[in-house]
């Protein structure tokens, strides 16, 4: 499988860490997107004309939408049921909105995008109110993860975003659930980096472990 | 401060009049393509010299008494250059090139890159600030790095120069994986757009043949944009020139160099001094 990938893209690290997490491996073809607009290229736009990163070639399947890439990605970890899906879906659609609000302020406020910076902020903080919502209700129940007892593309397609929200200009320090979950989802075995996403630092083990 | 060189933009990134508004020390400037011309002009319309180097555009508020620094190493033919585009920061331009001076957070900011637990000694080495060029240099540093650049194969001591030709730019020579007698040639050019808040345009001169040019910017832009929260959360958020408020360690020598080299020539934009 190939993605074609960009190292500060959000995006494209949720398909490589749901790899990773998974054990597949993936093909990564760096694009330049920034300086480069290697995205903007007629080659790229033929494979998706959206101009859009990132794209997953698998054969003959050619993804360039994030849920579906996930999904396609996922396996088991996409649910057995038909409820767990859906639930799953929910959160997809979720993350999409937070790319859109705390994606975008990280777009304007460190590369210059274009857009409104204190609407794409109070946009996603009210998207963190809910999201810290619903992992206290699920951490008073003992559960560490968004939708079942395990990690699932919910976690995977909301977390990116959600913790690069510092380089938009948006603080996480009011949100105590969702710093819980963000360290369940760095300790899991596989996990993987991004800038400005570090790694559980090893001189701090979990509690008890 | 106001007479020294400052980047701009990324010079192949300037459009034709009107062009395009930035900020430079607080004050709004315009950039723009004029008759083949890069220009650019303040406020009022007057115009600012210009100057294009290092895949960049250099202006001044002031009036530059000396050309833009000189990088000999940069015109050796079979090198690639490497312009990585431009980060937004929310920290002072000073702390900025210093973070970039600094070694030892290698191991714990970019770990299994450029460092790696244990291997987190700096070891001693030489600081200068050469009268005759003015400028900063510190030489005979040596580290331990995992994967020091993109053409890297595995872990390797590497050997660093570092420069200060200008308060806000830096020039870097490293060990060229490929080609071990030759130094790789990595610069940050900072933009003061406030005291507190900058432009990073990071750029490259290297030796290497087979990384994709994505791949050399993919890399690059990792590297900078791991530094970018710790810029972000230092305080205070302006550069103390003062002793006192902070405390250097060995490792620091090139830092305390460049503040004090700063303060000698009054180069106070986005620092803090004890008076205030």
């Amino acid at each position: 499988m190939k993605l074609y990938d960009w190292v500060l893209s959000p995006d494209c690290y949720k398909a490589r860490l749901l790899a990773a997490l998974t054990g597949q491996s993936l093909t990564t073809v760096a694009t330049d997107v920034f300086p480069g607009k290697d995205h903007l290229t007629p080659a790229f736009r033929d494979m998706n004309p959206r101009a859009t990163l990132p794209v997953l070639v698998a054969g003959d399947l050619v993804l360039t939408e994030v849920p579906a890439i996930l999904i396609y990605l996922g396996g088991d970890w996409g649910g057995d049921n038909a409820t767990e899906r859906a639930r799953q879906a929910e959160w997809l659609t979720f993350s999409q909105r937070l790319a859109g609000t705390l994606g975008l302020a990280r777009r304007i406020d460190m590369m210059d995008a274009p857009g409104d910076l204190a609407q794409a902020q109070r946009d996603g903080t009210r998207l963190l109110r809910q999201l810290e919502a619903r992992l206290f209700d699920r951490q008073t129940l003992g559960h560490a993860f968004l939708t079942g007892p395990a990690p699932t593309l919910a976690d995977i397609a909301c977390f990116p975003d959600v913790m690069l929200a510092p380089d938009g200009g948006v603080s996480l320090a009011p949100y105590a659930a969702i710093r819980a979950w963000s360290r369940a989802i760095r300790s899991l075995p596989g996990f993987i980096e991004m800038p400005g996403i570090p790694r559980l630092h090893e001189l701090s083990p979990e509690p008890g472990a | 401060m106001k007479d020294c060189w400052f980047p701009v933009g990324a010079a192949d990134d300037i459009p034709s009049a009107p062009g395009r508004e930035t900020l430079l020390m607080g004050e709004p400037i315009r950039l723009f393509r004029k008759a083949g011309q890069i220009q650019a002009c303040d406020a009022e319309g007057r115009d600012l010299p210009v100057t294009v180097a290092y895949d960049h555009v250099w202006t001044s508020l002031g009036t530059p008494s000396q050309p833009i620094f000189a990088i000999p190493e940069a015109e050796e033919p079979g090198r690639r250059f490497v312009p990585c585009g431009h980060v937004r920061v929310a920290c002072s331009p000073l702390r900025a090139v210093e973070n970039f001076l600094d070694i030892a957070h290698f191991p714990f900011v970019h770990t299994d890159i450029l460092g790696a637990e244990p291997h987190t000694e700096v070891y001693r080495y030489e600081v200068k600030i050469r009268e005759e060029e003015d400028e900063v240099w510190a030489t005979k540093v040596r580290f331990y790095q995992p994967q020091a650049a993109k053409a890297a194969e595995g872990g390797q001591e590497i050997e660093y120069m570092y420069r200060v030709p200008l308060p806000t730019a830096s020039v870097l020579y490293k060990t060229c994986p490929s080609k071990p007698e030759a130094w790789d040639v990595i610069a940050i050019f900072v933009q003061p757009l406030t005291e507190t808040t900058c432009v990073a345009w990071p750029w490259m001169a290297l030796y290497d043949d087979t990384s994709s040019q994505a791949d050399l910017v993919g890399f690059q832009q990792m590297i900078f944009l791991q530094d970018r929260a710790i810029l972000e959360n230092q305080v205070p958020a302006l550069l103390p020139l003062d002793p006192g408020k902070e405390i250097p360690t060995r490792a620091d020598m090139t830092s305390i160099a460049y503040r004090r080299w700063l303060k000698s020539h009054d180069y106070t934009y986005g620092a803090q001094l004890e008076a205030q």
